[in-house]
């Protein structure tokens, strides 16, 4: 039943979707149409179906280890940025010294950037007890303005007539493409991987399990004697690192540089992406093609409708409203007959697990 | 530096902070309820998208602040029907009305980019709202600490199950505290769009909305030192634009760091010291309350 809670959420935000259209005076078959199904009639368009989903999918799945943990990492937009910018500098600085091993290095480099910037949350959570969604979140600005930073100096062009953007990308520094004429590249078979690497570790390890307790019952992982410092670590580590990779893979792919906007709130969406998701890697993998699904359908409208494409941002906060207020009613039907118990949807996280 | 020069520097300041005073005190009013309403971003750019564009349709800005109030308040309602009615969890749908807001702003707000407003005119070098602002602190600081129903208040955000026990309207009371922290967020917002900067952009309120989060947790629950942090952010802010003035030669985009680092480290100073959290902090804080149990 808890899988039935996201197909609700969706049903109930194309009713609100095709209300929105008939309120801004369109047809809201047809414009639901464009919106939905006309982005994926073209080869073109599943791929970039698949582009638009391997950022989502990948901050997705570091995210969801962190929210089963009861752990608020919700800064993964700047972990992304920072990971381009880390894996970007070894394009920049030490590509042509490294040749062809320039790639791997620029996507460990991304990892470990993304890491860097999440352990910033860590360290002042663990030892000096301060809130992880504020510190992230507040990061995600600072990672911004060092980006501009660098564009506007040390890194930008030289013969890019001031623009503040770096050189572009050798070709061995792009990830390949997954086909010809397709813009998705490996960096989605990358993130089925870590799908698929997640809910190993998520459902057979013990570093796994304590994770789980610790979202679950606080109390009782404490008494188990598992730490508490070490899930945070893990936690905000693991969505650091899968955003970092996001990010490079953004720079190494689609875009080819660096520039001054790498992603359109994808660290944001992917919040939205790992809920709907109910946490589990499965579910993210089709929630982040479903959440791709909406920002191609935010272009589409905006091309043949002359909608703003923002009408994005409003269905993804539609989405999750929904989901959220889906899990109880679903959560209600399953009582067989009222007990005096908490609220099962005290958690959502908690709904999630395996 | 003139006298004139300093006088300057203390006047944005406080201009700067007056939305984040609202801001916070809002907050602090929901979370001495034991409510976490991680949403203040999203409600301020909803309020700060309608004043400007009540206010630019319909020249006045008192129905603009007005419909900003409102139309904050609407979505306050809506993350009170969730998490306390619905009890859904309140990080979560926090985190959903901060994005759906940001989104429902940006949608509607794509009409109004770059218009212009007549902003807020100055009574003394101030406009209204900033008096307004101590006004607020002073009715908040009054109520939390010497009224019935603000006593009732903290007693529903220290233990809700103990109040309820005692015939106190858990729920209602709660509602209250969100809907009071919705309307003060749109004043907020508001002021953004009419007075700080007067137009619109989308995501102009740029984490002020989380700014003023860590305001709340920086003044340890108490008003006045809402009051005096939101000074301090705004000193922070005013001196990225008077650095030059100063002669200090740091690039622009290290100094528009500077609030949000100050957050970080004002936060790790406060935080650093458990005890100090677990003795200020509402002991309910962002736990969901069900009558039943």
């Amino acid at each position: 039943m808890r899988f039935g809670a996201p197909l609700f959420a969706a049903l109930a935000m194309l009713i609100t979707g095709a209300c929105v259209f008939a309120a801004m005076g369109q047809q809201p078959f047809s414009a639901l149409y464009l919106f939905f199904v006309d982005p994926l009639m073209s080869a073109y368009g599943m791929g970039e179906l698949l582009l638009k989903a391997t950022p989502l999918m990948l901050c997705a799945l570091g995210l969801a280890h962190g929210f089963r943990a009861n752990v608020w990492n919700i800064g993964a937009e700047g972990q992304l940025t920072l990971g381009a910018i880390a894996g970007g500098g070894v394009a920049l600085f030490w590509g042509a010294a490294l040749g062809k091993f320039a790639l791997p290095v620029m996507l460990c480099a991304g990892v470990l950037g993304g890491m860097a910037w999440a352990a910033i949350p860590a360290v002042l959570r663990t030892r000096f007890n301060t809130s992880e969604i504020l510190v992230s979140l507040m990061l995600v600005y600072i990672a911004q303005f060092l980006l501009v930073y660098l564009l506007h100096g040390a890194w930008r062009d030289p013969e890019g007539f001031n623009y503040p953007q770096s050189k572009v990308f050798e070709d061995s520094q792009i990830l390949p493409t997954l086909a010809e004429g397709m813009r998705a590249n490996m960096a989605f078979i990358l993130a089925l991987v870590l799908a698929g690497v997640s809910w190993i570790f998520s459902t057979r390890t013990f570093a796994g399990y304590r994770m789980l307790v610790a979202g679950l019952a606080p109390a009782a992982a404490t008494y188990a004697g598992f730490s508490e410092k070490r899930n945070i670590w893990l936690a905000l580590l693991i969505g650091g690192g899968a955003a970092g990779l996001a990010g490079i893979s953004e720079v190494a792919g689609p875009i080819g540089r660096l520039q001054l906007s790498i992603s359109p709130g994808y660290g944001f969406a992917a919040i939205i992406v790992a809920f709907v998701g109910r946490l589990h890697p499965l579910g993210i993998v089709l929630a982040s093609l479903l959440m791709s699904l909406l920002y191609l359908g935010g272009e589409s409208v905006q091309l043949s409708l002359q909608l703003p494409s923002a009408v994005t941002g409003l269905f993804q906060g539609t989405l999750l409203f929904y989901l959220l207020a889906a899990d109880l009613f679903v959560g209600f039907r399953l009582r067989v007959k009222p007990r005096a118990v908490p609220e099962p949807m005290a958690r959502p996280q908690t709904e999630a697990t395996p | 530096m003139s006298a004139e020069h300093w006088f300057a520097i203390f006047v944005s300041t406080v201009i700067a902070a007056t939305p984040l005073i609202y801001a916070a005190l809002g907050e602090l009013v929901v979370e001495r309820a034991g409510v976490l309403n991680l949403g203040v971003e999203g409600m301020m750019l909803v309020g700060a998208l309608t004043a400007f564009a009540v206010g630019h349709s319909t020249g006045s800005l008192l129905l603009g602040y007005g419909a900003a109030m409102l139309a904050s308040m609407a979505l306050a309602l809506l993350f009170g029907f969730l998490t306390l009615t619905l009890q859904t969890n309140q990080v979560a749908t926090g985190l959903a009305l901060t994005l759906f807001g940001l989104g429902l702003s940006a949608f509607v707000g794509r009409s109004f980019t770059g218009l212009p407003i007549h902003g807020l005119e100055p009574v003394f070098h101030f406009d209204w709202v900033v008096y307004g602002s101590i006004v607020l602190f002073a009715l908040v600081s009054v109520f939390l600490k010497r009224s019935r129903l603000g006593l009732q208040l903290r007693a529903i955000g220290e233990s809700p199950s103990a109040a309820h026990a005692l015939g106190q309207p858990v729920i209602g009371i709660r509602y209250a505290a969100v809907l009071f922290g919705g309307a003060t967020s749109g004043i907020a917002g508001a002021y953004l769009s009419t007075a700080l900067t007067p137009m619109w952009v989308e995501g102009m309120s740029a984490g002020r909305g989380w700014i003023a989060l860590a305001l709340v947790v920086f003044a340890t629950w108490k008003p006045v030192r809402v009051l005096l942090g939101a000074y301090l952010f705004g000193g922070v802010t005013v001196m990225q634009l008077f650095a030059q003035g100063f002669g200090v030669d740091v690039p622009s985009e290290i100094l528009s760091m500077l609030p949000y680092v100050a957050t970080i480290f004002v936060l790790v100073v406060i935080c650093r010291n458990p005890r100090t959290i677990l003795l200020n902090q509402p002991a309910s804080l962002g736990k969901s309350f069900h009558p039943d149990t």
